[in-house]
């Protein structure tokens, strides 16, 4: 039987509030050293996760961050070819030595390093629907080669890897089957009243049950296309605290466009006002 | 004797959560790593991260949970628990009193029992005194020990699991719509076109070597899609019970990034003069505008039962008293087949209902293919077939 690490505990830091699920699953992450994919809505903390898994387990955080062109050689290395190109013509370096113009990616960077990183993917699904499958490997095994040079860049120290995804766009089974899998759930009224509290000590009790009834209000509300999530009511927040509002409700809540931002939103929102009366 | 929590794997398989040996050998692991805390809330919460990969399948592991642990106390150990109920039962923990028999092995004889009496409960008199499976998870096992879900106050994995609280995940209907984008990937096509901002590198290396060693860099267009594609859609009434696989296949094709332009139209059962721009048949399109504008090069995916009356087939449609062409059904779905030199009907229909129906009659004129997954894979082949590669 394998040996595995001792389990490290992972109870939040004082910016991120956590729960026992999330706690779990972190755990499971680390002592199976297996990715750890993270789903749910939009503004849920999934990014914000990995920087308090490695504030807490204080590793360095390596993150890279996953665009609609991103391909997963990306992650590995990147061999600058243009830069050798101009070396060559112009050079005060030794274009002979190829190791010199093979920079490491993301994944990369976090397989040399000398001690163990946090490694975030994050908003794996905005790639290629084939990108996913194009890291199994690498993820698996914790390691490659560099083709032009046939260099192997071994993990040395698995890194702990987070992946964030949003719910909207399925990512491949076999993919999934190599992860620990959690689901963010859009905070509750208490969770959201804690994380507020986070944000802005000291607010008014009155004013923020205001603030997150009409909050949940308007998430609430059937026709809202965008529903707004815990940075939105952040911000809000502390719009509502700059501008000296002491108190909001649905029919009397100044800056609404930090709530909602689309246009057809606001629109059903105010339509919503007008049917009332 | 398996490890104690295969009875929890094969309640999600019969629901269709396909878990196998990579999730039974990573919950072991996290198991024996002690990522469960020893607890029954730690176990619930270390085997969803291990067994669960979707929101969707979050409901159907609660109930999974519920069936197979719902009368185990959330709180307290999971370790002393299973010991005390066991030796509630007179179980024989181990040959030797004083070797602890681990959890694995706790939880398993915990499971087999379970299963007996689940089994034998009907036979009524064998637990005397215990009660049977109705009895366990309510009150008279609280005071030896295994408290339950209705006594515990609150505590019990029962009141977690059992508020299902992710049943609105349960979307049995996204987890196809993969399979479908990926079929529709093979439309893929490439052409470079725009402004040269990307370098060439093989043509550089190429031309520097001609050039004696004295740079010369090679620009070209980035690669671009270039696939059109049309989509027309029958709504008719007789497509009602695919709906559901309509809206799948419509919101893989919407997803889909690699088209250069995506055309959606409505028509009902067959195509006479005019289509839709949406399903409630607004819109309309004449069919000979739609051909002006859109060359042989688009590629035409028709998506229908083809299952009419044959008069529909064969006649002119209603509108056509007004109109001088008076063409029927069969002839407008040639005239889509004349002019689009790549084009495919998929349908919904099981393939033992296309003989000696309509659907025969339309299938001599397109390229007919069923709207399975291997359908749709074999039918973008199809389209594939008759262009030349571009690259």
């Amino acid at each position: 039987m394998a040996a595995y690490p001792r389990p490290v505990e992972f109870t939040g830091t004082e910016a991120y509030l956590t729960n026992p699920a999330l706690e779990a699953a972190v755990r499971c992450s680390l002592v199976l050293e297996k990715p750890l994919l993270v789903r749910g809505e939009p503004g849920t903390g999934k990014t914000l996760l990995a920087e308090a898994v490695a504030k807490a387990l204080d590793m360095p955080l390596i993150t890279w961050h996953v665009k609609s062109t991103t391909r997963a050689q990306e992650g590995l290395y990147h061999y600058d070819t243009v830069q050798r190109l101009y070396d060559s013509r112009f050079g005060d370096h030794d274009v002979r030595d190829i190791r010199e113009y093979i920079h490491m990616g993301a994944l990369g960077r976090a397989f040399q390093s000398p001690e163990r990183v946090v490694l975030l993917i994050d908003e794996i699904d905005k790639a290629d629907i084939e990108f996913p499958n194009d890291l199994l490997h690498e993820l698996d095994r914790m390691r490659f080669t560099v083709m032009e040079t046939g260099d192997e860049v071994a993990a040395a120290h698995r890194p702990v890897v987070i992946i964030t995804s949003n719910a909207e766009k399925e990512l491949p089974d076999a993919f999934l089957r190599r992860c620990i899998f959690h689901y963010i759930d859009f905070p509750d009224r208490e969770l959201m009243a804690r994380i507020v509290d986070v944000h802005h000590p000291g607010l008014d009790r009155d004013l923020l049950d205001q603030a997150l009834s009409a909050f949940f209000a308007v998430r609430g509300m059937d026709r809202i296309r965008k529903p707004p999530s815990t940075s939105e009511l952040v911000d809000w927040i502390a719009m509502l605290q700059t501008a000296g509002v002491d108190s909001v409700d649905l029919d009397n809540a100044p800056f609404l466009g930090t709530l909602l931002k689309k246009e057809q939103d606001m629109e059903a929102f105010f339509n919503r006002t007008s049917r009332r009366f | 004797m398996g490890p104690f929590f295969l009875g929890l794997l094969y309640r999600l398989r019969e629901q269709d959560v396909a878990v196998g040996v990579t999730e039974a050998l990573a919950l072991s692991a996290a198991l024996k790593a002690g990522a469960h805390d020893d607890t029954v809330r730690g176990f619930y919460y270390a085997a969803r991260a291990t067994l669960i990969h979707h929101e969707g399948h979050l409901d159907a592991f609660d109930r999974a949970f519920l069936a197979e642990y719902g009368d185990l106390d959330w709180d307290t150990s999971l370790t002393e628990q299973l010991r005390e109920w066991l030796d509630e039962q007179n179980v024989r923990l181990s040959e030797n009193a004083q070797e602890a028999p681990d959890l694995a092995e706790l939880l398993e004889m915990f499971a087999q029992r379970k299963r007996e009496q689940q089994e034998r409960h009907d036979g009524g008199p064998y637990w005397i005194g215990t009660g049977g499976k109705s009895q366990l998870g309510q009150g008279g096992y609280a005071e030896s020990g295994l408290s339950t879900g209705s006594s515990g106050g609150g505590r019990a994995a029962i009141r977690i699991a059992d508020m299902r609280s992710y049943r609105p995940y349960r979307s049995d209907v996204t987890l196809d719509i993969r399979q479908m984008e990926v079929a529709l990937r093979r439309l893929r096509a490439f052409v470079r076109e725009g402004a040269q901002v990307e370098l060439d590198i093989e043509a550089t290396i190429d031309e520097t070597a001609r050039n004696a060693g004295e740079i010369e860099v090679v620009v070209r267009p980035p690669s671009k899609p270039n696939t059109h594609v049309i989509l027309m859609i029958d709504v008719g009434g007789s497509m009602f019970p695919y709906s559901k696989l309509m809206s799948q296949l419509f919101s893989a094709t919407k997803k889909a990034t690699h088209f250069k332009e995506l055309r959606t139209y409505y028509f009902h059962n067959c195509v006479y003069g005019k289509v839709y721009g949406t399903d409630r048949f607004t819109e309309p399109t004449w069919v000979h505008d739609l051909l002006r504008e859109c060359g042989p090069h688009y590629k035409l995916i028709m998506v229908g039962d083809a299952y009419m009356a044959p008069y529909e087939l064969g006649q002119a449609g209603p509108w056509s008293a007004t109109d001088a062409t008076r063409v029927p059904g069969i002839e407008w779905l040639r005239i889509l087949t004349d002019h689009f030199s790549d084009s495919v009907w998929l349908n919904p229909e099981p393939l033992s209902r296309w003989e000696g129906t309509t659907i025969e009659e339309v299938g001599r004129v397109f390229e007919m293919f069923p709207l399975t997954t291997e359908g749709l894979t074999e039918a973008m082949a199809h389209l594939n077939k008759g262009t030349p590669a571009r690259r």
